[in-house]
């Protein structure tokens, strides 16, 4: 019996670099490996010794597509071990920037990543030669985004304006006003994004996952909440690393993650969705309903949908925000260090990010973790392809390939972050 | 027609915000696309070209031996070798192990230190490969990117300013935060091109364009000992994104005790 093998070397229209090793023999699939070959940065080692404040700017470069998460996990985190919250407009403009954030994020991942894959393109540039209205929408879409991000942050990557206790700076309430006129053509886009994208061509595919994400009483989340599954796990982030565990495996510079007792899990808009669909704001509700997508959605490949649907519910959100926004008096509280631990857990694009700093007195940082979203998708990337290439080992070799990168990329993994991919090997033993 | 430069996108240890930063330019990219061939770009597409290519953009720092060995052979398929980013350009955020042992690191972080491979330093591309030009910025500035590659592909010098954040807040009318409000600021050290963002928001500058031209680290820091600022805050204030960037790695050594 000889055996079969899927390559792929370098992962495209992934941020970061991996690949993927599939082994099979006669109908049954050896093997599944998702290599990160990313070079380790270690970040978790750097901090130590650094200031509490110069968390938020430290962990942005972790992730240049997704640096308001970071920013986001460690004030909450370093607000956590100091005692403080931050309540009102302030935590309304820390929800309007991470709005900014999902929409950027999103739009880039579905037009330019995810929807090649659907439509037979290479990349969003092909598919623009024949789908050119459909791409510059996306860009704008993305461009939106990218608005909210430059103008409370000060620029798109990297933001300078976040800090412990708010922002260093705040905006007049008239200084929205351009913005507005930006996200109401973005609300009405997001909702032709989640007619269009509800209309691609599914694998039928489906798994009964494991979904993990942050569930506020009455928000869908973004910077609060309890850890929560659908399989009853129902707990404060402090309570992280009790129901969590990391694992390095020799093949991957990106730690696995797993809930322990469970083994792997999902994070990120599908988790999202399925654990909070009655936080969602009515029209992203209704759209979804008219997308044919169920409150329950089990079916990776229809993440592009569900990362529409959020996109809509940011456009909403952020309109919302803006709607009902006063300037506080100061653009920040007060925050002094204490001789602690604090934990935060937020929602970044991908899924729940942990960070747990301990400080001291100083508000020096004596240790920091942080669990990324994608290292903690990776062993459910591998389960999908397991499952996935054994269900389709009759698809020639090419289009199963194909397929294979395309249940990657719904994860929309980011690489940068769990330290990168996509390298794609399928080993076929007849 | 005439064929159309091939462009290539190449990355080494980053955060990916700098390639980014071209499909930040949502307005300019089909039209970019119109004008050039992009012709390897993982993070956009699967499309890949062989080489020779017109122009290659590169993105993060040397970190790995596989790496070391790459970027020579990106140097060999490249016309023009244009390095985008502080990690390209000066090592980035990661070579703070450059100050430290970087088996302390790797254990810190990883269970099985043996999986990992790493080199004891991350480096910029220049100490590698001849570079044509550094673009500097954590992250890059998209007009300065857009700009960069308009000039190499049409064969000239990029207009992009030497001089310090100082002078563009003056010409702005920005209000000195460090003079008026005694807000520590790396204004006077650092390269103009992010468009004076912290100061903007009053903040003071932490530095991510590295160093202007002939900085005057020493006399800023005796400022900041003025201002009340520890040796130790005086290191780490240099020691950030550009920590490796001669002028702030030896600013931040002298302040070492």
């Amino acid at each position: 019996m000889s055996t079969r093998t899927f390559k792929v070397d370098y992962l495209a229209r992934v941020e970061g670099e991996g690949g993927l090793y599939v082994k099979v023999k006669g109908d049954s699939v050896l093997d599944v490996r998702l290599n990160i070959f990313e070079p380790p940065r270690f970040f978790e080692a750097f901090l130590r010794g650094r200031n509490f404040r110069e968390a938020p700017d430290i962990t942005a470069r972790i992730c240049g597509i997704c640096p308001v998460a970071y920013q986001m996990s460690s004030v909450h985190a370093m607000e956590d071990a100091c005692g403080v919250k931050v309540e009102g407009p302030l935590r309304a403009l820390r929800r309007l920037i991470y709005c900014g954030e999902w929409i950027e994020s999103h739009s880039l991942h579905i037009y330019m990543l995810h929807a090649p894959d659907f439509l037979g393109y290479p990349d969003a540039i092909q598919m623009a030669k024949d789908h050119a209205d459909v791409v510059q929408r996306g860009l704008r879409l993305k461009k939106t985004g990218n608005e909210i991000l430059s103008f409370l942050g000060g620029r798109a990557i990297h933001p300078v304006n976040v800090r412990i206790g708010g922002f260093y700076k705040v905006p007049e309430k008239r200084d929205f006003e351009p913005l507005v006129e930006s996200l109401k053509w973005a609300r009405d886009a997001a909702r032709e994004t989640v007619l269009w994208t509800g209309r691609l061509p599914f694998p039928e595919f489906e798994r009964d996952y494991d979904f993990v994400a942050l569930q506020h009483p009455e928000e869908y989340p973004f910077n609060e909440g309890r850890v929560v599954s659908n399989r009853g796990l129902n707990i404060n982030p402090r309570a992280y690393e009790d129901n969590f565990a990391e694992v390095h495996v020799p093949y991957s510079t990106a730690l696995h993650s797993v809930l322990k007792g469970h083994g792997s899990y999902l994070v990120g808009p599908l988790a999202r969705y399925n654990l909070n669909f009655e936080r969602l704001s009515p029209l992203a509700q209704e759209t979804a309903r008219e997308a044919s997508l169920a409150s329950t959605c089990r079916n990776p490949f229809q993440s592009i949908v569900v990362r529409s649907v959020e996109v809509l519910q940011a456009c909403d959100e952020a309109l919302r925000i803006v709607d009902q926004y006063e300037r506080p008096d100061r653009p920040f509280v007060d925050v002094q260090p204490r001789a602690t631990t604090g934990y935060g857990c937020t929602e970044a694009p991908r899924g729940l990010l942990y960070h747990r700093y301990r400080l001291d007195d100083k508000g020096t940082i004596l240790d920091a973790k942080i669990v990324p979203p994608t290292s903690q998708n990776q062993k459910a990337i591998e389960d999908d392809l397991r499952r996935f290439v054994g269900k389709y080992l009759s698809l020639p070799q090419e289009t199963l390939g194909l397929q294979c990168e395309q249940a990657i990329r719904n994860y929309d993994p980011c690489i940068s972050c769990s330290a990168h991919f996509l390298k794609l090997s399928l080993d076929r033993q007849p | 027609m005439p064929q159309k430069p091939k462009v290539a996108v190449w990355k080494f240890a980053s955060c990916d915000g700098c390639q980014l930063t071209l499909l930040d330019c949502e307005d300019e990219l089909l039209a970019l696309a119109g004008e050039v061939e992009i012709a390897n770009f993982a993070e956009a597409s699967r499309a890949i070209a062989k080489g020779p290519y017109d122009l290659s953009l590169v993105e993060g720092s040397i970190t790995t031996p596989h790496d070391a060995e790459r970027i020579h052979q990106i140097r060999r398929a490249s016309k023009f070798l244009v390095t985008i980013g502080a990690c390209a350009t000066a090592g980035g955020i990661q070579a703070l192990r450059n100050f430290r042992n970087v088996n302390e690191f790797i254990s810190i972080v990883y269970a099985t230190p043996s999986y990992i491979e790493t080199l004891s330093k991350s480096t910029p591309i220049a100490e590698h490969v001849p570079v044509d030009f550094e673009l500097r910025g954590c992250p890059i500035d998209k007009g300065q990117l857009l700009e960069v590659i308009s000039a190499f592909l049409n064969g000239r010098k990029p207009n992009t300013p030497r001089h310090s954040v100082c002078i563009e807040c003056k010409r702005r009318g920005v209000v000195c935060v460090m003079v008026a409000h005694g807000t520590a600021c790396l204004g006077p050290v650092t390269q103009d091109g992010c468009g004076v963002i912290c100061p903007g928001c009053q903040r003071g500058c932490y530095g991510c364009f590295g160093p202007k031209e002939t900085p005057n680290t020493r006399s800023l820091s005796g400022w900041f000992g003025d201002l009340g600022m520890k040796e130790q805050e005086i290191v780490r204030v240099f020691r950030t994104f550009n920590a490796g960037a001669e002028p702030f790695r030896r600013e931040s050594e002298a302040h070492e005790h």
